[in-house]
């Protein structure tokens, strides 16, 4: 287990770095983007003088790097800074801080907590539908049932995500309603009521990533299609899908795990119109607001996340694939 | 009369390739009765494996049996339905791969798939089938024959690799073994074990088998009778020893023939002259792991030398070193008396120019998207500032020296040539630096016989036209004693015996050259009964062992 486990701490400490790294990019360019938090809030009224007190207040006003490694010293304490848009809040309000009330963690868990059960659910249903897809295309291959699971889902990836997501809202919720077209989560639900509410955004975005996970699994296991070892297989008489699934599918796992691990990068962060189509109260909605009104704080903090959960699963991922491979797992 | 098995009659196959159907096999008989054993010989492209698995009903993807039929123990294959089919695969007929390491998937254990066969046809259990696989890896003679099948492929030698899927074609102790070049990719030294144990297996039980090769000296030891193919068209059939003391067809008399050429053996250098190329002391590593180890020997004026030892033995490193590749950690690497800088960065054009090299692939040595023109041109151009018009005169009479047509060659790209012309154009790339010395790297083990026999002859005239010396990189005794005028032997990267070729050849040798010259098949029949005889049986157990 000796170069298994040396490979498994280099990557872990590749994927540290790269998170290191993307810190300060995210830092950079998020201070970078045109306009402040003071001038939006204050919009029509932006006295020079108004302006420069709130940017006082929230700091703005510092050198660049010691922002950025106050923020960093946070992050690594748990702490991702108060939100702009809370602190202003409470100021006009006059309510007591300290309370943790404005802080941004608290501010992001309970929509990553949704953003998480939304990814978790879709790849529930599209990987294990991606995986049969993939495998009884490659067994019926260049059959018509092959090219009608290619076309279908090859339309259903080159549709626009909200065009997807009315279709299913006319089928499913409209025509014969089955589910809720919104997703009104709020605390206190039971799962199997939450699991019903994530239904329809869930059926949307299975569409949109089946097709790669399931051309990925096709084409990975044709390729091995031809290899002598596939060959012994059938000549010693085993049936096509028992050569499918025992012989070429553990020897194509490497790429289709790779293949997933985007998919599901993709579910966490990229699912913004799918959340705006249903009201769902995902960390992607409230990213896109905090852009808006230039709330940094929140605007960082999302983009550290979605940064994790991708360095994450490609880890993931990595590890994965190199434990599918039985020459590192038993060397000679 | 013995009962009839396989009975496959004016088979014809088609493979598919632009559009069209192209014929493979052109209306085959053959017969094999219940215990028999048929050799199937001929060079590559002659139709030898998919004969041999059209005798289990299959073809591989892109071909078809057009007409014909296969009759296995009364079962017609050519109609028989893919279930039918799959009953006999495995059950009653079973093939032994040429690349065991190929053949044997990466991500399951040995006795894992060795048992799949019996359990998938219910014919065991899947512990009969253990027990049953280690009592056959005992047969065959692998080393810890309890342990061994719980092993993944890569932690197996190819030698034993071989033998396990003997054990796995055996599993369901069949009533025909398809063996298709199962020794061509191992060693000498590997063969003999392998061919020993497949031929005492297939006696034990007693299998009926169709052994497939281009050696004929292999297929003479394994084999009842005699099949030769040439192109898909039967040439002729005998029994082996009949056919090997008087071959009817000029076909078959030209591959006995093919092992006549012999040059003569040069005199030795006169003593004090200055060696072409001289390795002293030289050690050399891949990262930390010592690959040779204080190799020296010289390669004198207009004489060829030969590298033999097996696959690890450190040859192609050697070479490596030499070319400035790799440069070594210890030693020094002298041309013309002046040492050489260890890495080709640092070594000047005139230098490079003196040392070429031709390559065992040509296939993936030539670049397929340029044409002879330009892949000749480059290093006349690059080595010796020729341009233009003198630059094509030039490539001209390259391709002139390499007995192929300037005006039908010179647009061609390597796609459109065979095996053996691209292995010329390499000769002729080499040439066109005008080099003093030659490396050839296993230039004739990817070729058919009487291909390489014309490469041979070339590399010896274009030897005398133009005064160069070879390094003869190769693992073929044939081709040493064809070629050789100095024979160096190499083993775990170290030289083991230098001599004069004729002297390699007469014993007394070194103990490893004696083993690698006995293992050398020949065309007596008899010759591994009584190699066996002469080593013992015990002998060639511990010479498996020896390698784990």
């Amino acid at each position: 287990m000796g170069a298994i486990g040396r490979i498994l701490v280099q990557r872990l400490i590749l994927g540290v770095l790269t998170l290191f790294a993307v810190s300060i990019v995210i830092f950079v360019a998020v201070n970078m983007l045109p306009g402040d938090f003071a001038e939006a809030i204050l919009g029509q009224g932006a006295t020079p003088e108004a302006v420069e007190a709130i940017r006082r207040d929230l700091g703005l006003d510092r050198p660049m790097v010691q922002r950025y490694l106050s923020w960093l010293a946070g992050v690594l304490h748990g702490d991702f800074g108060t939100s702009f848009a809370q602190a202003n809040f409470r100021s006009f309000t006059g309510s007591e801080t300290g309370s943790g009330l404005g802080s941004v963690a608290e501010q992001i868990k309970p929509r990553f907590q949704n953003t998480i059960f939304l990814a978790g659910t879709t790849a529930a249903i599209a990987v294990p539908v991606s995986l049969t897809l993939g495998v009884l295309a490659a067994l019926y291959r260049n059959t018509v049932f092959d090219r009608i699971t290619n076309v279908a889902t090859l339309t259903s990836i080159s549709s626009p995500e909200f065009f997807l997501a009315y279709i299913l809202i006319l089928f499913l919720a409209v025509l014969n309603p089955v589910f809720p077209s919104l997703s009104n989560i709020h605390e206190g639900l039971s799962f199997t009521e939450r699991l019903r509410l994530t239904m329809l955004p869930a059926l949307t975005l299975t569409l949109v990533v089946t097709a790669h996970m399931m051309r990925m699994t096709r084409a990975a296991i044709i390729n091995l299609l031809a290899s002598p070892y596939i060959e012994m297989a059938r000549l010693k008489g085993l049936s096509p899908m028992r050569v499918i699934i025992v012989h070429a599918l553990p020897n194509a796992l490497a790429p289709i795990i790779n293949v997933i691990a985007l998919n599901l990068a993709y579910l966490i962060t990229g699912v913004v119109v799918v959340e705006v189509v249903f009201v769902y109260p995902g960390i992607g909605q409230l990213f896109v607001d905090s852009v808006k009104i230039r709330d940094i704080p929140v605007v960082q903090a999302c983009c550290l996340v979605f940064a994790a959960a991708y360095i994450l699963l490609n880890l993931t991922a990595d590890i994965l694939s190199i434990l599918s491979n039985p020459r590192l797992r038993h060397p000679k | 009369m013995a009962e009839r098995l396989l009975e496959i009659r004016d088979i014809h196959i088609e493979g598919h390739t632009d559009e069209t159907w192209v014929p493979i096999i052109n209306g085959v008989s053959l017969t094999l009765d219940k215990g028999e054993v048929l050799g199937l010989i001929g060079e590559s492209g002659a139709g030898k494996s998919t004969l041999g698995l059209a005798a289990m009903g299959y073809t591989r993807d892109g071909c078809r049996i057009s007409s014909g039929s296969v009759n296995f123990d009364g079962i017609e294959l050519t109609t028989a339905d893919a279930a039918t089919r799959r009953r006999l695969l495995g059950a009653r007929i079973a093939y032994v791969a040429q690349s065991a390491a190929a053949s044997f998937n990466p991500a399951h254990k040995l006795i894992d798939q060795h048992v799949e066969a019996p359990v998938v046809h219910k014919i065991m259990s899947r512990e009969e089938a253990m027990r049953d696989g280690i009592e056959l890896y005992r047969r065959l003679r692998l080393p810890n024959p309890e342990e061994i099948g719980f092993r993944y492929p890569h932690q197996v030698s190819g030698g034993q690799l071989q033998r396990a899927m003997t054990a796995m074609a055996m599993s369901c102790r069949p009533d025909l073994i398809i063996f298709d070049e199962p020794t061509t990719a191992l060693d000498v030294t590997t063969q003999i074990e392998v061919l020993a144990a497949i031929r005492d297996i297939v006696e034990q039980f007693d299998t009926a088998a169709i052994y497939i090769t281009h050696d004929l000296a292999v297929v003479a030891q394994m084999a009842d009778r005699i099949k030769v193919l040439l192109r898909g068209d039967e040439v002729e059939e005998a029994e082996t020893r009949e056919m090997l003391s008087h071959p009817r067809e000029e076909y078959t008399k030209s591959l006995w023939a093919v092992r006549s050429f012999q040059r003569p053996q040069k005199p030795p250098a006169p003593a004090g002259s200055t060696p072409v190329v001289a390795l002293r002391g030289v050690s050399a590593a891949y990262g930390k792991i010592p690959v040779l180890h204080d190799v020296s020997f010289e390669i004198a004026e207009g004489r060829t030398v030969a590298v033999v030892g097996e696959s690890g033995s450190g040859k192609s490193t050697a070479a490596r070193v030499i070319t400035g590749l790799l440069p070594p950690t210890e030693g020094v690497v002298e041309f013309m008396g002046e040492p050489l800088p260890p890495s080709y960065r640092k070594r000047s054009r005139d230098q490079l120019r003196q040392i070429q090299m031709i390559y065992q692939m040509a296939d993936t040595a030539l670049n397929p998207n340029k044409t002879i023109a330009e892949i000749i041109g480059r290093p006349v151009q690059f080595y010796t500032g020729r341009t233009g018009r003198e630059r094509e005169r030039r490539v001209d009479q390259l391709l002139e020296q390499i007995e192929l047509d300037p005006a039908t060659f010179r647009g061609r790209k390597p796609g459109e040539l065979s095996g053996g012309q691209k292995q010329r154009i390499g000769i002729a790339r080499a040439l066109a630096a005008e080099p003093r010395f030659i490396i050839c790297d296993e230039v004739t083990s990817a070729l058919d016989q009487l291909v390489a026999e014309g490469i041979l002859r070339l590399l010896a005239r274009l030897q005398d036209e133009l005064g160069l010396s070879y390094m003869f990189i190769t693992h073929d005794l044939a081709t040493v004693r064809a070629i050789a005028d100095e024979v160096v032997v190499m083993k775990d990267g170290r030289v083991v015996e230098t001599g004069p070729r004729d002297e390699m050849f007469r014993p007394p040798h070194h103990p490893y050259t004696d083993l690698l010259l006995s293992s050398v098949p020949e065309m007596d029949p008899d010759w591994l009964d009584r190699l066996l005889a002469e080593r013992g049986v015990e002998n060639i157990g511990d010479a498996a062992a020896d390698r784990m």
